[in-house]
């Protein structure tokens, strides 16, 4: 079976436009906003959030990315030490509302990493969370504040976003794991896990 | 990467690219206020130096904290060492206090080798006798690479003592690796015979080489590794192989000059040349942080399977032109 497309080109600009009159609106303005995605594709989604809350306000938004390999929980579960991504966050985030991006929200533990990391760069008035996809499952207590959409998934089920910055296209599908090859599969999963 | 770093030789041009990019994050992590990440938390890496080193040990030890791994410094004087412990009996001491990692400096080639056939835990050669320092190596071509944004085809001349530098070996060895064009450049006594085979090209004529350079490298004269008298004064090499302020003019615009410390000032280095903007041996340092930690967190982040047992296997010999292989 070819995987399910859970959300298209259309749905996705509709929910960050969504998103991002949200966030306005909870912060009554954009003042003391600033984004971080995390990486890889949350920060692909940080700058068009910006970019559309810069439009929306007429005030731009410092985007950063955050790559929370450092602070990972499974370090010495992994067989090999996980590939690190760049982090940008040249901007003080003391005394500021950061909104951390995501794309997939799954177990709540790449959350729980960048919180980690986070608070290494300064102590934010507030942090709030927004996520393209809620897929549920979760093994921390972490909720997400701006959800683009909800999605029951079964937990074995591996949800992808692509997003025309780094996969060509935007796009959100659902597979079910025994319908792939299986040389995909275990890197797939493992980002899944993340 | 396999679970040891004893030589260039053990890692590959793939493997030295992912040691530079991963060292990238690590030197925006020491850009931070709170310069310390929780990367390695619970490893334990031992730093066990049979010979005086300050910057080497120094930096190895604000790597591992800074991945917030716990630190233990074993140096010979002041130690059980000092008492008359073998390498092999301080190797199961320290082995079976539980250390992940060793970072072995030793006045013998070979010792780190020999150290594997003891040791559970990942062995990183931080330089034995005149055989290798390949984590030396490895931060110079992090700088380089850094400073010009290529190493292929960057034309790099390493002056001095190269015979008995272990840093001009594991430097050549990385650089004919990333493609470079190295070219030792020394007195005939202090070339090493075996030099063409590495790769590289020699000369003994500083002047001819210095206009068509990327990076001058410029090696310390190490009086206290050479047995016999290779040049005639000290003054004599200052005047021939010296990298004087005339010769550094002659350098293209944007070439480099390194040195892997600690500089004698007026020996190979003139002091006025040491200070110019092109001299990036200071920078060498800072980057030598960034790039331990990628190597300690490439070795010891994963879950310390692909460490392996202690084979206690007989080591491979490591060749060396006998003359200048340590017999301390």
């Amino acid at each position: 079976m070819p995987p399910a497309q859970l959300m298209d080109e259309a749905e996705v600009r509709r929910a960050v436009t969504r998103i991002a009159h949200e966030i306005i609106e909870r912060n009554k303005g954009a003042e003391a906003l600033v984004l971080v995605g995390v990486a890889a594709r949350g920060d692909d989604l940080a700058r068009r959030l910006a970019a559309e809350i810069g439009r929306i306000e007429g005030r731009s938004v410092p985007v950063g990315a955050l790559d929370i390999t450092f602070y990972r929980d499974d370090i010495g579960i992994r067989a090999e030490a996980p590939e690190v991504h760049e982090t940008r966050i040249d901007f003080d985030i003391n005394g500021r509302t950061v909104v951390l991006v995501d794309d997939v929200l799954f177990t709540g533990r790449t959350i729980r990493s960048a919180l980690d990391a986070l608070v290494d760069f300064g102590r934010p008035t507030a942090i709030q969370l927004a996520v393209l996809v809620d897929r549920g499952h979760r093994e921390l207590p972490i909720r997400a504040d701006f959800v683009g959409k909800n999605v029951p998934t079964r937990k074995d089920e591996d949800v992808r976003v692509t997003l025309r910055e780094t996969d060509g296209e935007d796009a959100v599908l659902v597979e079910d794991p025994a319908d792939r090859p299986a040389t995909e599969q275990a890197g797939a999963n493992e980002m899944e896990r993340a | 990467m396999n679970g040891h770093l004893l030589s260039i030789h053990d890692v590959s041009a793939e493997d030295i690219v992912r040691i530079l990019d991963t060292a990238e994050s690590f030197r925006e992590v020491g850009t931070r206020v709170i310069k310390k990440v929780p990367a390695l938390r619970g490893r334990t890496v031992v730093n066990l130096f049979y010979e005086n080193s300050t910057r080497t040990r120094i930096s190895f030890e604000l790597a591992a904290k800074r991945l917030s791994a716990d630190v233990i410094n074993f140096s010979t004087s002041g130690s059980s060492v000092s008492k008359g412990e073998s390498l092999k009996d301080t190797a199961l001491t320290l082995q079976a206090m539980g250390a992940d990692a060793i970072v072995i400096r030793h006045s013998s080639s070979g010792a780190p080798l020999t150290l594997t056939r003891w040791v559970k835990g990942s062995v990183l050669n931080a330089g034995d006798g005149t055989h290798e320092h390949p984590t030396q190596a490895l931060l110079d071509l992090y700088t380089m690479r850094d400073r010009l944004g290529r190493l292929e085809g960057l034309r790099v001349a390493i002056v001095g003592d190269v015979l008995h530098s272990r840093v001009g070996r594991s430097l050549s060895f990385a650089l004919v690796k990333m493609g470079a064009e190295v070219t030792l450049v020394g007195p005939p006594t202090l070339i090493p015979p075996d030099a063409p085979a590495w790769g590289v090209r020699v000369s003994h004529d500083i002047d001819a080489v210095i206009p068509r350079l990327d990076v001058c490298y410029v090696l310390r004269v190490q009086r206290e590794r050479q047995r016999q008298q290779y040049f005639p004064s000290v003054r004599e090499y200052a005047r021939l192989f010296g990298l004087s302020s005339e010769r550094a003019a002659m350098l293209p615009d944007g070439a480099l000059v390194m040195h892997p410390g600690p500089m004698n000032r007026g020996v190979e280095i003139d002091s006025d040349v040491a200070d110019l903007p092109r001299a990036v041996i200071e920078e060498q340092v800072t980057n030598g942080i960034a790039v331990r930690m990628s190597l300690l967190y490439l070795l010891l982040g994963g879950a310390g399977t692909q460490t392996g047992e202690a084979t206690g296997a007989e080591p491979a010999v490591v060749r060396m032109p006998e003359e200048v292989t340590s017999g301390a």
